[in-house]
């Protein structure tokens, strides 16, 4: 157990900045995805079938692809059409594309949910469409968005460590490294696990209270 | 002050509307009765712009309904609907406050206490900080019907108001459009509710196939109907068995 305790106090700092760049990576890709994701939805509820049809093929080809996949494609199939990324930027744009088909079904739940006599009688209290939007739709989609969009959260910061595939230095990699120089499996993967844990917990906790907070009354 | 002329209407093949005629005084209340399908919703909805009309025109204080006036149309006529419609994440006191406050720009303190008010004449004051799901059926339909006086509207528009509701509550609805009646408002009341029509309205106007056939007075078209099909559809509401 003390070992345990100095080599943690040694590997900590190398498996720390390994969590800054998980936590970049996640943040980035996050809102990637976001925007995505909304474009996606956006048009998927288009009037025009052909939008709603080009939304519907990306959905399902991207979700039908495995994002290590995504990746590999993005950091080493890409560069031989002229364009490049770097190992970072290939991530959160590998990730951040992967996890847009989610959060487009998420957001297109979310606008679906909400009830469509509850916009008509808005209308008819003569709201512009766009007070309709921000005083009623986003609040009540918002419900219905939340609790999945948390669950898709944690998904996307634990396979950010896919990203360690194509050499970017977060924490799942960093912890690779050190473990093949210093053959303490045990303690870096432990340590690396509570980390991921403790990265977690907190994005559970955070979504849990404001789900309560936009809790269906 | 309403005025609805020839109005035609047909969702897809089939025609809801075939050229409905007739005018709401100011002051006036009217029931609009008729069986289920025979275009009495479609016709009120029509008159607040929820549905367009292929043919015909509506004129609201002389302004004839259209893109552009819409929003000057609604606030001169309010609707109350079926199924209530109140916003679920808002309080009793906050749908009632939500028109006058986002859409005529009426300064909060001002509309609060407009709103209190109001919720106070429906009887349901001490329930302002109320969710509707913390609100009955009954409840939930008052707080509509004042939400639709916020916009001080010259007439109100009601779509069924009381068959959503346990018929112990329908009562307590039904007295606030009485009431309301007796102020002297501008209403036009879809309803099957024909002891109201008989009591309340001035006049009574019987709709099937997506035209008026009969119109008068309220006790004379309930009592003494001089189209048969009226005679018919009344007999079967009133003596379902």
């Amino acid at each position: 157990m003390s070992d345990f305790l100095t080599d943690a106090r040694e590997f900590l700092p190398i498996l720390l900045s390994g969590v800054w760049v998980t936590i970049a990576i996640t943040a980035c890709a996050l809102v990637v995805s976001v925007i995505l994701g909304f474009v996606w939805a956006m048009l998927g509820a288009s009037r025009f079938a052909a939008l709603r049809t080009l939304s519907r093929v990306l959905i399902n080809t991207v979700r039908g692809i495995p994002i290590l996949v995504q990746l590999f494609y993005i950091y080493f199939v890409l560069p031989q059409m002229g364009i490049t990324l770097n190992a970072f930027l290939a991530g959160v744009a590998g990730l951040g594309l992967a996890y847009s088909v989610y959060q487009a079904e998420n957001f297109r739940a979310g606008f679906a949910s909400v009830d469509r006599s509850l916009i008509e009688t808005a209308e008819s209290l003569g709201m512009p469409h766009s007070l309709i939007v921000r005083r009623l739709i986003l609040p009540l989609a918002v419900r219905v968005i939340l609790p999945p969009f948390g669950n898709t959260s944690i998904m996307l910061l634990k396979d950010s460590s896919i990203a360690s595939t194509i050499t970017v230095a977060e924490l799942t990699r960093q912890g690779q490294l050190l473990a093949v120089s210093t053959f303490k499996n045990m303690t870096v993967y432990t340590i690396v696990a509570l980390l991921y844990l403790a990265m977690s917990l907190p994005l559970s906790y955070l979504t849990r209270r404001l789900e309560r907070r936009f809790a269906a009354r | 002050m309403i005025e609805v002329h020839d109005i035609h209407k047909a969702f897809g093949e089939h025609q809801v509307l075939r050229g409905v005629t007739f005018s709401i005084a100011k002051g006036e209340v009217v029931c609009l009765i008729g069986p289920s399908g025979s275009g009495k919703s479609t016709a009120l909805r029509c008159i607040n712009g929820l549905e367009r009309f292929d043919r015909g025109v509506i004129t609201v204080d002389g302004i004839a309904l259209g893109d552009a006036t819409l929003r000057e149309i609604r606030g001169k006529v309010a609707m109350v609907f079926q199924r209530f419609n109140l916003f679920p994440h808002r309080t009793a006191l906050e749908n009632v406050m939500e028109g006058p406050v986002y859409v005529q720009n009426v300064p909060p303190g001002e509309a609060r206490e407009r709103a209190l008010d109001l919720l106070e004449k429906v009887g349901l004051r001490e329930r302002a900080g109320a969710y509707p799901s913390q609100l009955s059926g009954g409840q939930q339909q008052r707080v509509g019907i004042a939400r639709a006086l916020a916009l001080r509207p010259q007439a109100i528009l009601f779509d069924e108001p009381t068959s959503a509701l346990d018929p112990e509550l329908v009562g307590d609805v039904l007295r606030v459009l009485r009431a309301l009646a007796d102020e002297g408002m501008t209403m036009v009341v879809v309803t099957h509710e024909m002891s109201f029509a008989r009591e309340v309205a001035d006049r009574v106007l019987f709709m099937d196939g997506g035209v008026i056939l009969e119109s008068g007075p309220a006790r004379e078209v309930l009592t003494a109907p001089r189209v048969e099909r009226t005679r018919v559809f009344l007999e079967r509401v009133i003596h379902p068995l």
